[in-house]
């Protein structure tokens, strides 16, 4: 641009303001009374409790298959993906993602709202982070009363081979 | 990365595949009409589009190609096989920078001026002979330098290069061009490009729709006249119709996965200095898209190895009387719902006594094993893992991936393949594979309270039996292995329940009642063993997740007409997973020490009752068949009773003597056979299969019995079966008719019995175990010298005499010959009993010699044996 920088008050420049102003969108959910949040271009679907169909012989966090609209998708047990103890009764909510060629569900204990974070807000894994959700914990956002932490999809499934 | 440049990929990606074929097509025959225009058009389109789109590295490259290819077309420039491996090399590197191209949206850095001026060099006549060499180090023939110069300095358009340079080269692929593929450039036909994801998904569709009418034909069905029946009818003739067309846009020519392989013959050939020609016929044979892409990598294994490892060398074939040109053959086409593929060489076969040693070499079986297997079953060790005879690992196979892989590959898609090679002749493989893996038929059952598909191809009989003998069909139990007698033979069974690691579900109770789903993999006949047994469905087969594929029982799932979701079972998975276990229960070894094991010695006695009013019993693995014989069957022949069995008249010999029969029509009987002989022992009832350790307690002096043993809480008499032999034939044994016995207790010696007969083991073991021997058998002179090797010992040792491979005689010799059991008595057994058999036993070093089958002499040679340790040689 010509000459003329435009500055604000603070005399931050345009570039920094910019940053602070990107936002992500995530969508939330609950698992053990944690809170996650998955890039919302990630996830396809959400639903309410669906028919899930056991898999023998296959990891125990695998919780089964399930029909989607004519599609089969894996049931991915989030509560035991993560080491976290089995749910005490009470229906689960299932976010629907896509990893490679496949869809996959994630079975968790309640879905959120979409919210809405400044880039900048993303502060990096905590050392008190469980050791075995480094693989997939992509960063935490710290909320209220709690801290969001960030899921990457591909890690979850990577990492998951060697589980 | 912009429409454009996706569009370009494409469609070069494609132009660039029949480049290579077109240009070895080429090679072989530069005069053939259209080709070279053809190939120029093509290398100037990807030189034009690289120009316009940016891509300055591609376009140089295709530019220098671009030379050349004018300099053959004006005739100033002969064909020559380094001129075409330069060019073949070109379009290799434009391949290469298209995929980065692909991945990164960029031309990759790099530097192709060596090429380039490669290319320059040879368009302007100049060959360096041995500088750019075609993709694998090989050794390019000098060209006759004269005749190139010859025909520039000629320098006459016209004139066409003479053929001789291209066939006086001393490296020369010819490869038979494919059948259709000759022809000129591809005819217009109306086509329009879709993407794979929207057939799939119309697949998929169409899937549903087909299972949706079957659903609603089959409510049709149940209903009396409704106006429905009309519009159903109508729609179902439509939906056949959409699903056939639907089929169609899956099928495709299998040439495509053949496309590749004229340019990697010619290769391999200038590579190997071979001599080469590549047939292929059928590649218009169309087959379903995803079998294709399975199909794929092991046809262009296969062919690699026939050019690696199953052509000779020119001269080596010339020595042999072929023609110098080696042949690897493609031949497909269908048959039945299935496509057939054949890969066929005629080069040296397989090497039997290489696999042999490989096999021995590897730990895949003993010397002894592989002596008794046919060329045939050599042959299969191929396809075992791990099995490589490639004495080393070229750049062109014997990597160790192997034909077991190809194998597995082609198993998993409910293929076959098959073998037939003969050493100096050739080898042919054949592949047999469904037509389409979409839509199968399956049966639903179900196991621990969930459904599966069971493929209707693989189900063979369905069975409905029970544990407790309530149904015609019992589910017995042989060393733990639950086993079905079906007709005349014992079927192993899998508990799937068990194999599924399923709970049954709490407060159902097991019924009583099962199905048996009996299925044959290859060779071998099994059972499943399931709850409960619904319809046969038409089922989409779709792949299971990634996380899922390392689980060999399942083929696949599928979504069923209630929309739950299943999985489907693969025999060939489930036959895997129980490994070799239980392949003939009914003529299983009898428990005796094979080898020296831990463990309580079992054995396995059939029980039965005849004759009196306690139950009897013999060792299951002298019998051949259970049968039961019609009463009016049986006649009286010589005073004795015979029946027609089996081509043959056999003798039944009533247990209890005399002529008394069972009341009613049935018979049971026990069968023995061995050899040409076979026998029946009438019995009352056949009651059970039992394992037990045999403790014989109370020997017996009464004609027929060994003594009276404990099996299963019972006082069971042992039946000496040699007895009721002889009752049939006299000399069955071809010896004198011995009865009585002494028993002595010795204390525990340990004998080791050596007979190739598995009858006559299992005869002498349970009577040498009742003598209060500790037995161990061997089934050859090789094993019994393996168990030497391995540190055993004995106080004694029986041995047959004629016994294939090595003999008694030779393995006396040998025993005596070697200090670690040449202290043992050896005794030998033998039908023989001539003065010159004796001496010549004798003379080998055996201390001892009892006539087949002359029980007393036996024991009492043993005793004396036993009593004078220290023998002479």
């Amino acid at each position: 641009m010509s000459g003329n920088s435009l500055t604000v008050a603070g005399s931050r420049s345009v570039a920094v303001l910019a940053a602070e102003q990107e936002k992500r969108d995530f969508v939330t959910m609950v698992i053990a009374g944690q809170m996650f949040g998955i890039p919302v271009l990630r996830v396809q679907d959400v639903l309410r409790s669906a028919k899930i169909a056991r898999i023998p012989l296959v990891s125990p966090w695998i919780a089964g298959a399930l029909n989607l609209r004519g599609r089969i998708v894996t049931a991915i047990d989030m509560r035991r993906r993560l080491g976290l103890p089995p749910r005490d009764g009470g229906a689960s909510m299932s976010i629907v993602v896509q990893h490679g060629d496949e869809l996959y569900s994630l079975v968790v204990d309640e879905v959120g709202e979409v919210l809405s974070f400044p880039v900048t807000s993303i502060a990096p894994n905590p050392p008190t982070l469980d050791v075995s959700w480094r693989g997939f914990a992509e960063g935490v956002i710290r909320l209220e009363s709690q801290l969001l932490v960030i899921v990457d999809i591909d890690g979850l499934f990577e990492r998951a081979e060697a589980v | 990365m912009n429409d454009l440049l996706v569009e370009f990929l494409t469609e070069t990606g494609e132009n660039l595949a029949v480049l290579d074929v077109e240009l070895v097509q080429f090679e072989q025959d530069p005069h053939a009409p259209g080709l070279l225009s053809n190939i120029f058009r093509l290398v100037h389109t990807i030189k034009g589009t690289c120009g316009f789109l940016g891509l300055p590295r591609l376009e140089k490259v295709a530019h220098a190609g671009e030379n050349v290819l004018g300099k053959f077309r004006d005739g100033d420039l002969v064909v020559t096989p380094p001129a075409i491996s330069l060019i073949l090399k070109a379009i290799d590197v434009i391949k290469m920078i298209l995929g980065s191209l692909e991945a990164t949206g960029a031309e990759p850095e790099g530097d192709d001026s060596a090429l380039i001026a490669a290319l320059d060099d040879a368009a302007a006549g100049k060959f360096q002979a041995t500088a750019v060499a075609p993709l694998a180090a090989a050794t390019v023939a000098e060209l006759p330098e004269d005749v190139v110069e010859h025909d520039l300095v000629d320098h006459a358009p016209s004139q066409v290069p003479a053929t001789t340079p291209v066939a006086s080269s001393a490296v020369t692929a010819t490869a038979a061009p494919p059948e259709g593929a000759h022809r000129e450039a591809p005819v217009s036909h109306q086509s329009i490009r879709v993407t794979v994801d929207l057939l799939e998904n119309l697949m998929t569709t169409v899937s549903e729709l087909v299972l949706t009418r079957n659903q609603l034909l089959q409510i049709a069905r149940g209903q009396k006249e409704t106006e429905f029946a009309a519009p159903l009818q109508r729609l179902n003739q439509v939906v056949s119709e959409l699903q056939e067309g639907v089929m169609k846009t899956r099928m495709q020519p299998i040439g495509n996965a053949w496309a590749k392989l004229p340019r990697i013959i010619r290769d391999l050939s200038l590579e190997l200095n071979k001599k080469i020609e590549l047939d292929m016929r059928g590649a218009e044979t169309e087959l379903d898209r995803q079998v294709l892409e399975l199909v794929k990598d092991p046809l262009t294994h296969m062919v690699r190895n026939s050019a690696d490892h199953g052509i000779e060398m020119p001269e080596d074939r010339l020595r042999a009387g072929k023609r110098e040109t080696g042949r690897v053959l493609l031949n497909a086409y269908h048959q039945g719902g299935h496509i057939i593929i054949e890969i066929g060489d005629d080069g040296r076969g397989l090497n039997l006594d290489r696999i042999k040693a490989k096999a021995i070499q590897n730990g895949l079986a003993t010397e002894a094993e592989i002596a008794a297997l046919t060329d045939m079953q050599i042959q299969q060790y191929i396809f075992r893992a791990g099995f490589s005879t490639a004495e080393a690992v070229t750049s062109v196979s014997g990597r160790g991936v192997g034909m077991d892989v190809v194998k597995t590959n082609i198993e998993k898609i409910g293929g076959t393949v098959e073998l037939k090679s003969i050493e100096g002749v050739g080898s042919t493989f054949t592949i047999k594979i469904p037509l389409t893996l979409a839509i199968v038929s399956a049966l639903i059952v179900e196991v621990g309270g969930e459904r599966y598909a069971v493929p209707q191809t693989s189900v063979v009989e369905l069975v409905r039996a029970t544990e407790s003998g309530r149904s015609e069909h019992r589910i017995e139990r042989v060393k733990e292995t639950p086993v079905l007698r079906l007709r005349d033979r014992l079927l192993p069974l899998v508990v799937l329940e068990d194999l599924l690691q399923l709970e049954r579900a709490p407060g159902v109770s097991a019924s009583d009642e099962r199905f048996v789903v009996v299925t044959q993999v290859g060779s071998q006949a099994f059972g499943m063993i399931v709850d409960r047994v619904f319809d046969t469905e038409e089922i989409v087969v779709k792949p299971v997740s990634p996380l899922v594929r390392h689980v060999p029982i399942f083929s696949g799932n599928t979504i069923l007409g209630d929309g739950s979701v299943i999985m489907i079972l693969d025999p060939n998975g489930i036959a895997q997973s129980i490994g070799e276990v239980v392949v003939s229960a009914a003529v299983s070894q009898q428990d005796t020490k094979q080898k020296s094991a831990e463990g309580p010695d079992l054995t396995t006695l059939l029980v039965f009752r005849a004759g009196g009013d306690g139950p009897k019993a013999v060792p299951l693995s002298l019998i051949a068949r259970l049968e039961e014989f019609e009463q009016d069957k049986i006649e009286f022949a010589n005073g004795q009773k015979v029946i027609q069995y089996r081509g043959t008249l056999m003798p039944l010999i009533s247990f209890s003597g005399g002529d008394s029969l069972v009341k009613g029509d049935r018979q049971p009987a026990l069968v023995f056979a061995e050899n040409e002989r076979v026998m029946g022992l009438l019995v009352d009832e056949i009651v059970d299969i039992v394992e037990t350790e045999l403790h014989v307690r109370l020997e017996s002096d009464a004609p027929g019995m060994i003594g009276t043993a404990i099996v299963a809480g019972q006082a069971t008499d042992l039946i000496d079966a040699g007895y009721f032999l002889k009752q049939a034939f006299p000399n069955w044994f071809d010896g004198p008719n011995k009865q009585s016995f002494e028993s002595e207790t010795s204390s525990s010696k340990r004998v080791l019995v050596v007979d190739d007969s598995a009858f006559f083991r299992n005869l002498l073991a349970p009577l040498l175990q009742v003598a209060g021997y500790e037995v161990t058998t061997a089934s050859s002179a090789p094993e019994a010298l393996a168990l030497r090797d391995d540190g055993d010992n004995f106080d004694v040792i029986v041995s047959d005499i004629e016994m294939p491979g090595m003999s008694g005689f030779d393995f006396a010799a040998n025993v005596k010959s070697d200090t670690r059991w040449q202290q043992i008595p050896v005794v030998a057994l033998s039908s023989h009993a001539q003065p010159a058999d004796i001496e010549r036993a004798t003379t080998s070093g055996f201390d001892g010699f009892v006539v087949k089958f002359d029980r007393a002499a036996l024991l009492t040679k043993l005793l004396e044996a036993l009593s004078d340790p220290r023998r002479a040689a």
